[in-house]
């Protein structure tokens, strides 16, 4: 507990820990809102999501090692990861879709063990960062340092985010996503092509799950084996913020990156990752709870 | 018809014959090894197998070994563990009781090791590991077990050690040295920790920070903004190769000055290639390295080996290739020593193992480790990894304390 004195006697590093924790936690969200959208629209919660993740960060790595800006490995991994999770729905997924959320959660499951081994065989299991030295900026005599890296990925997310709400909102594909998450049999009906929706919304999650990696090699270290603690963390948020709730989804991912630092500080890095199980299973117990009172009122 | 499947059988049992003549001509001794080729492990079991193969080929390509008046060929039969502990234990099995090998070299990593000796041990069958440092493997009485590198709690310790001794010619007291540690949650890195504590208590020194991370971990972040508020003098990390790379990447882009940081992993993890100039100064435990003057009849020196290794495999060789090399060739000192293929007589040669390798000396204690060769410290200095302790073998003095961030721009 002396560390919380710590903070009280020097706030600035209660700064570094929430500028690091906003930094990372919007990557999360970014992560979970692709999870929410699968899960909302086609109604499967993705296990590989964390393996798209660690694909797309070796993708930007790999346009990175081969002398592009690091600037065309977000768009690069985005890109592959689209025509990967398309591929992957239309061999795949289209299998499972509308079926038992069981089924589901097997089917991506063997997927993401797959995925990992392959990586695993074209990559190797070195680990792997991208460095592009972009310097760091220090506040505070020094005691506050933000990784410029960390600034431009989070205006990389935020302008993913935007992109993804305009889309979302405004455009006519956009709006058919929607009318088939609201009800599929009726989209259906009105003439939506359901399975090419269903197509399309994998690929974008891949795709974001991959823009989102590429972002990941760039500040933290990739291996093949490191997906599951992305699909855990965006699960997390998920069960927090609830499917089709996007400001829910951004609020949780900041409030993850932000615990997890404090967490981290305080009682230490043992604590880091299994607190993340902790508050899953609080909040999992407080919201049956909720729903028990809920019914009790129906009743 | 007739005359052409005549003719197939006379060339068929021509070339079985041709194919047949050597191998009547020499006797061979089959060695086996369950190495990672997938899975997680897939990089290291890949210099195991790289340095296992290496030996082998320059012990049969000077002759093969000599067993009483017998002169026999080496041979390997390898299985892939899929990076599984239970697997590699079904494979152990396996060898001895289908392939009924008689001797068996170790895999790769201290779990998988660990789960192979109770077998190897059942049946009486000598294995020598190279890739096994957990101390726990050495603690349970096997008597068929045998590790040629240093065990995993002295990975460190020197690094204290040479802290302390750094301290005192610069006239400080090393008891008021303050260390902080940041060690992987798992056997390997729990063991080192082990290590780095009892050489901290018999120096005084005092821990400030006792951070233990995770398998799943993905950011030192927090544990180094405490290490920024309570300056330590020592820094220590141990965790894998993601340990090694997170930490020397964090540890620049925070600039976090302390006076040394030091790590294991770091050479595989390649943080000098990786992170660049923020890396320089980082303290790296090894096993061994092409630069030290040990020497034997089958490669030379351990710079010849170095070269040979490259020249084979296209890539410098990492310790943990060094020393699978270095395990074939207990096998064969010990084989041409016992005079016999007798399991116990094998056995009791190798425990009695006394040589100089390439890799280091060789000398097992009754518990089956190497207590004969030193761990060595390499230091980050101008994008290299230099020796810089023990003292005997740097190439250049350590660099103690490190320059702060802030005097290298």
């Amino acid at each position: 507990m002396d560390m919380i004195g710590l903070l009280f006697e020097a706030p600035p590093l209660a700064l570094q820990l929430v500028i690091d924790g906003v930094l990372i936690g919007a990557i999360f969200a970014l992560i979970a809102y692709g999870m929410a959208l699968v899960w909302g629209v086609m109604k499967i919660v993705n296990i590989c999501q964390g393996e798209f993740v660690i694909l797309g960060g070796y993708i930007s790595y790999y346009v990175w090692q081969a002398g592009y800006p690091l600037a065309i490995g977000v768009p690069a991994a985005a890109l592959a990861l689209f025509l990967l999770g398309w591929l992957l729905y239309r061999t795949i997924i289209f299998r499972v879709v509308e079926q038992d959320l069981f089924i589901s959660i097997l089917a991506t499951f063997g997927l993401a063990i797959l995925l990992a081994q392959l990586m695993n065989q074209a990559f190797g299991a070195d680990v792997r960062t991208a460095d592009a030295g972009f310097g760091n900026w220090f506040l505070f005599d020094n005691l506050v340092s933000i990784a410029a890296i960390k600034l431009v990925s989070f205006g990389v997310t935020g302008i993913v985010a935007a992109l993804l709400i305009w889309f979302m909102r405004r455009t006519r594909f956009g709006q058919a996503i929607r009318a088939t998450a609201q009800n599929a049999r009726a989209a259906r009906i009105l003439g939506i092509d359901t399975h090419s929706i269903y197509a399309f919304t994998y690929g974008l999650n891949a795709a974001i799950c991959g823009a989102a990696g590429a972002l990941i090699a760039m500040i933290w270290v990739i291996a093949p084996f490191g997906g599951l603690i992305y699909t855990l963390r965006a699960f997390m948020i998920v069960i927090v913020a609830g499917i089709g709730n996007l400001p829910g989804v951004i609020a949780a991912g900041l409030g993850l990156g932000i615990i997890e630092q404090f967490i981290g500080f305080v009682l230490g890095a043992q604590f880091q990752i299994a607190l993340i199980f902790v508050l899953l299973v609080i909040i999992l117990v407080w919201r049956s709870q909720l729903l028990r009172r809920r019914r009790k009122v129906l009743e | 018809m007739t005359r052409h499947l005549v003719r197939g059988f006379a060339l068929a049992a021509f070339l079985m014959a041709g194919i047949a003549v050597p191998a009547l001509a020499q006797e061979t001794i089959l060695l086996g090894a369950a190495v990672s080729e997938t899975g997680k492990y897939s990089a290291e079991g890949m210099h195991t197998k790289n340095g296992y193969d290496l030996a082998v080929e320059r012990i049969n390509g000077m002759g093969g070994v000599t067993v009483g008046d017998t002169t026999y060929m080496l041979e390997i039969k390898y299985y892939d563990d899929e990076s599984e502990a239970a697997r590699a234990a079904e494979l152990a099995e396996r060898l001895v009781n289908q392939d009924d090998i008689q001797f068996i070299l170790g895999p790769y990593g201290s779990p998988i090791t660990a789960a192979m000796a109770p077998i190897t041990e059942q049946y009486g069958v000598p294995m020598v590991e190279a890739n096994g440092a957990s101390r726990s493997i050495f603690t349970k009485g096997y008597k068929f077990t045998f590790a040629v590198l240093s065990t995993s709690d002295q990975y460190l310790s020197s690094a204290i050690d040479l802290a302390a001794e750094k301290a005192t010619e610069m006239g400080e007291d090393p008891s008021a040295l303050r260390v902080a540690l940041a060690m992987g949650d798992d056997n390997f890195s729990q063991d080192v920790r082990a290590g780095i504590v009892e050489a901290i208590e018999r120096h005084g020194m005092e821990i400030v920070i006792d951070d233990k991370l995770p398998d799943s971990f993905t950011d030192m972040s927090s544990t180094l903004a405490k290490v920024k508020a309570l300056k330590p003098d020592l820094l220590l990390i141990s965790g894998h190769d993601k340990g090694a790379l997170t930490a020397a990447r964090q540890i620049a882009e925070q600039q976090v000055d302390v006076s040394m940081v030091a790590m294991t992993h770091c050479d595989s993890a390649d943080i000098a290639g990786q992170v660049g100039p923020g890396a320089e100064y980082t303290l790296c435990a090894a096993q061994w390295a092409p630069s030290l003057t040990y020497e034997d009849d089958w490669f030379g020196t351990a710079a010849q080996y170095a070269a040979d290794f490259e020249v084979q495999f296209g890539y410098a060789p990492p310790y943990q290739a060094a020393e699978s090399t270095a395990a074939v060739l207990v096998f064969a000192d010990a084989f041409t020593r016992a005079g016999s293929l007798d399991r116990q007589a094998v056995r009791d040669a190798i425990a009695a193992t006394d040589m100089e390798t390439f890799y280091g000396g060789i000398d097992f204690d009754d518990t089956g480790k190497n207590i004969a060769k030193p761990m060595v410290l390499f230091q980050v200095l101008d994008g290299q990894y230099k020796v810089v302790a023990p003292t005997k073998w740097a190439a250049e003095p350590a660099v103690y304390p490190r320059p702060t961030f802030a005097e290298r721009s």
